[in-house]
């Protein structure tokens, strides 16, 4: 295989089903005020909220659907799919397009998150990350790949294939349209 | 033997473009026996066989090169009519081409090398050929009366002549003599052009020395010239005798090859095979025009038409040999022509690109337009305007690229047709209409195997053996018909047959007996048909290697509906069963209707719409209306899409047909008509029902397309559930 492909795949960061991070580069973000780590690998650009297109009878977490450069990108409310409350649409509100592996076919998927607040990249050395704690973090502990230190404060290294799993949200969307359907009657 | 990377690339290109091929050749051979003239056909099949002989050999893939040369001689012999079409010879043709396609699969596979069991079971097939082949070839009987007397032309190379390269006989017109002209002196004229090495002269006409009038020319020459004059120049030495004489000017025999070799470099785009011959100096303009004048009388004579290359040969103005190299010549050219304007093979990936950037183009060419106006330049305007139709133009033109008509695949159904009903020892036709329907290449991949089985299944189950067929009054024949259209947005392809139809009781029976329903449940006969596609179903009383055993059906529904299609029975019972497979247009532009809901966009596809009313005030709460004195059912996308936000002051009904059924939407505003280019929405939201995709607006938003047929449904489902519930429980 071409020489790219190893490294990528040697990066730690974007191990996909790793229980601990290992270090590199992370884009730190806020979300409810929490600081959140993603690797910077899986991302694909920022881009600021706006023109997005509700899609009906679909979890909260899923917020709709942009339109980038031709071609159509679910956005996620990551709040909302932590079980939190849907983020506010604020001044400092942007959009971080990531990619995940479908957990099938293994191809690429772009997806859009909600976050509150972009903050900066960090470096992150493999002495700074903790294992996850199994309770306490107020999120489900398999989204977190680990827990970094960092200027006297936690971040949490979010695990994107899970977090992202297309296939799990595709599921709660079932139920959710399920609900619809018949739930009423 | 080692192929470097390049010949491996080349090699994937022949196998690909050989499979093509005999795909072409083995629905060419289905067709022969139907068709009145099966000419051009079999010339098709000829030329496949031809360059699937040809590319192999270009890569010393000699086996098959072997085998292909017999397949090719018997349709060389067919091509001449030495042979007629006959069913045992299409079906001693038929393996040939199965071997053949396993033969380049197992080089596609990297094994170049020849296999020896693959070559006996090769030779087999080929001794079923062997008798085709032996028939005698009609014998040419076309011997102008002229020539018996004497050496027949061709035959005629003695060793000193070798050196020599054309071969003149010359008999002179009867009263040369008498009009001044000396034999002799053209022949001495011709030393002028080059060397004669050698001149017998024939004297057989000569009468006795009684008869014999001295001012009558008697003599024949053969003369051999060794000259680089081409033939056009020697021929004109003999201009002024020509009246009355026989003047036969031909290159020599070992000089055929030359001329062979001539013809088959030649760059020549004119298929013509006399230009041709012309080309290459081997016939004179003369020549020509003399052959298609008397293929002209013939023709007026209402004979039957020789090729030009037979009127020449007969002529005794070319050998056989060189008609035969230039007639290989014009069919390479023909085959090039043809495929020229076949097609280009394009990565889909790069078409796919193609595709988005052309939708970015579009949204950022809307963009300008809504700018340009602002700054009042007149010029700029006008040029935005011609941009933008041009741009919509590549954008059609760009989308109906991944358009491929379904014909391909429906007529490789011929082939499985007949293959299945011989071995269920029925006689049954297929009918292929609608075969120009265009559909998404991926759609036209994806849907061959269902249909597959569902032709498979109409065979076996569908339609009765003769005997049960004559008792119920039908033809022996069965019929199946293979259909597609559009509609709607969609298209339909329809598996029908003309067999006993779906027994609803035996259905019913079954269900209830795998308990798949309530003993005493009212099921429609729509409900009960579509039992057929649930898992492990089957009814068919014996179970045949062909289908019975209840894998299958819900196969080819979970397929479908992984198309985001439908697929729905009608039947009736004793005359036929039809399978309509109803299939989105993936990537298809449609006409959409836009509509306002608050501060969302829909897209509602024009052809379900049929009008737009305002919402009369009296409908508040009720979820009716009167249209023109019929009750129409609304739907208020609002609640249902969960939209809040200011209602307008007055709200609007958009009516749309649902399998003939009128339903009104109700939303706020009319947007008008859009071109839509349908945008998959992804997996996350496969499950979603009422939305069809989406698209992007000229301003760059998404907006979704609705599907009218499942919203529909699925608030219909969500209406009778209760009823439902109540029915099955109480069993």
């Amino acid at each position: 295989m071409t020489a790219i492909a190893t490294t990528t795949e040697q990066l730690p960061a974007v191990q996909a089903d790793q229980q601990t991070a290992g270090a590199g580069q992370y884009l730190t973000f806020v979300l409810a005020g929490e600081i959140y780590a993603l690797g910077i690998l899986n991302i694909k650009e920022i881009i600021d909220y706006g023109n997005v297109t509700e899609v009906p009878m679909m979890p909260t977490f899923v917020r709709g659907v942009i339109n980038l450069r031709g071609s159509v990108v679910p956005v996620i409310d990551l709040a909302a799919r932590f079980g939190k409350d849907s983020t506010q649409v604020a001044k400092r509100t942007g959009i971080v397009i990531v990619e995940t592996n479908d957990d099938e076919n293994n191809s690429l998927q772009y997806i859009g998150i909600i976050v509150d607040a972009v903050n900066e990249v960090v470096d992150i050395s493999q002495q700074d990350i903790e294992p996850p704690p199994s309770f306490g973090t107020g999120i489900r502990p398999d989204f977190i790949n680990g827990m970094a230190k960092r200027n006297d404060r936690f971040i949490i290294l979010l695990n994107v294939n899970r977090v992202l799993s297309v296939n799990e949200m595709a599921d709660l969307s079932k139920v959710t349209a399920g609900n619809l359907e018949h739930g009423s009657s | 033997m080692s192929f470097d990377k390049e010949m491996q690339e080349a090699l994937v290109t022949f196998t690909v473009e050989s499979a093509e091929l005999l795909e072409s050749m083995e629905s060419g051979l289905m067709e022969l026996e139907n068709i009145e003239n099966p000419e051009e056909t079999i010339n098709a099949i000829f030329r496949a066989a031809h360059t699937i002989k040809g590319s192999s050999g270009l890569f010393g893939l000699d086996h098959i090169v072997r085998f292909t040369h017999v397949v090719e001689s018997l349709l060389d012999a067919l091509r001449d009519g030495k042979l007629v079409v006959s069913s045992d010879l299409i079906a001693a043709l038929l393996p040939c081409c199965d071997h053949l396609n396993s033969l380049i699969e197992d080089v596609a596979n990297g094994n170049v090398k020849e296999n020896p069991e693959v070559t006996e079971s090769g030779n087999q097939l080929l001794q079923v050929l062997r008798p085709y082949l032996e028939t005698p070839a009609a014998a040419d009987t076309n011997v102008v009366e002229f020539q018996e007397k004497i050496e027949s032309v061709e035959t005629i190379a003695g060793n000193n002549i070798e050196s020599g390269n054309w071969h003149l006989f010359l008999k002179f017109n009867e009263n040369c003599l008498r009009d001044g002209m000396d034999p002799l002196a053209f022949i001495r004229y011709l030393t002028t052009l080059g060397e004669i090495v050698d001149v017998t002269t024939f004297s057989y006409t000569m009468p006795d020395a009684e008869t014999m009038d001295p001012e009558t020319s008697y003599l024949a020459f053969k003369v051999i010239l060794k000259s680089d004059a081409d033939k056009e120049t020697i021929e004109g030495v003999f201009e002024f005798v020509r009246d009355g004489s026989y003047i036969n000017i031909l290159p020599l025999e070992n000089r055929i090859p030359y001329y062979a070799e001539l013809i088959m470099s030649l760059n020549e785009d004119s298929d013509q095979l006399g230009a041709l011959l012309l080309k290459c100096g081997i016939i004179t303009q003369r020549e020509l025009e003399d052959g298609l004048k008397s293929q002209q009388v013939r023709a007026d004579a209402q004979q039957p038409t020789l090729r030009l290359g037979e009127i020449l040969v007969e002529q005794q103005v070319v050998q056989q040999p060189l008609v035969n190299a230039a007639l290989e010549k014009q069919t390479q050219i023909k085959d090039n022509k043809a495929r020229e304007n076949q097609s280009i093979r394009v990565d889909a990936e790069r078409l796919d690109k193609l595709i988005d950037l052309i939708g970015e183009l579009v949204i950022s060419g809307a963009g300008v337009n809504l700018r340009a106006p602002l700054s009042g330049d007149d010029i700029l305007q006008e040029l935005t305007g011609e941009v933008m139709r041009l741009i919509e133009e590549v954008r059609d033109s760009a989308l109906q690229l991944r358009m491929v008509p379904i014909g391909t695949t429906f007529s490789r159904f011929q082939r499985v047709v007949r293959d299945v009903s011989k071995e269920l020892g029925k006689d049954i036709e297929l009918i292929i209409s609608g075969s120009d329907t265009e559909v998404d290449k991926a759609v036209v991949e994806k849907i061959s195997d269902p249909l597959m089985h569902l032709v498979r299944n109409s065979m076996d189950h569908g339609i009765e053996n003769a005997e049960l067929r004559q008792q119920r009054g039908k033809p022996a024949r069965g019929t199946l018909r293979l259909n597609a259209y559009h509609i709607s947005g969609s298209i339909v392809i329809e598996v029908s047959d003309d067999g006993g139809g779906l027994n609803r009781d035996r259905i019913l029976e079954k269900a209830i007996e795998r308990g798949m329903v309530s003993a005493n449940a009212n099921l429609s006969d729509q409900e009960v048909f579509a039992l057929i596609f649930e898992p492990g179903f089957s009814t068919a009383q014996q179970v045949s290697n062909l289908s019975g055993r209840g894998v299958g059906m819900d196969v080819v529904k979970r397929n479908v509906t992984a198309l985001r299609g439908s697929i729905e029975v009608t039947s009736q019972i004793g005359i036929g069963t039809t399978l309509r497979i109803n299939l989105p247009l993936t990537l298809a532009i449609i006409d959409g209707f836009l509509v306002g809901v608050d501060q969302s966009t829909f897209v509602i596809p024009l052809d379900r719409v049929v009008e737009c009313v305002e919402l009369p005030v009296d409908v508040e709460h009720r979820d009716y209306m009167d249209l023109r004195s019929e009750v129409l059912p609304l739907i208020r996308l609002r609640p249902l899409f969960n939209i809040s936000g200011v209602l307008p002051r007055r709200e609007n009904v958009v009516v749309v047909d649902h399998g003939g059924n009128k339903t009104g939407f109700i939303v706020d505003h009319l947007l008008g008509e859009f071109q839509t280019v349908i945008k998959p929405l992804g997996k996350l939201f496969a499950h979603l029902q009422g939305v069809a995709g989406s698209t992007i607006l000229g301003n760059g938003k998404v907006a979704l397309i609705l599907d009218v047929s499942t919203l529909i449904e699925s608030i219909d489902r969500k209406n009778t559930a209760l009823p439902r519930n109540l029915t099955h429980q109480s069993t």
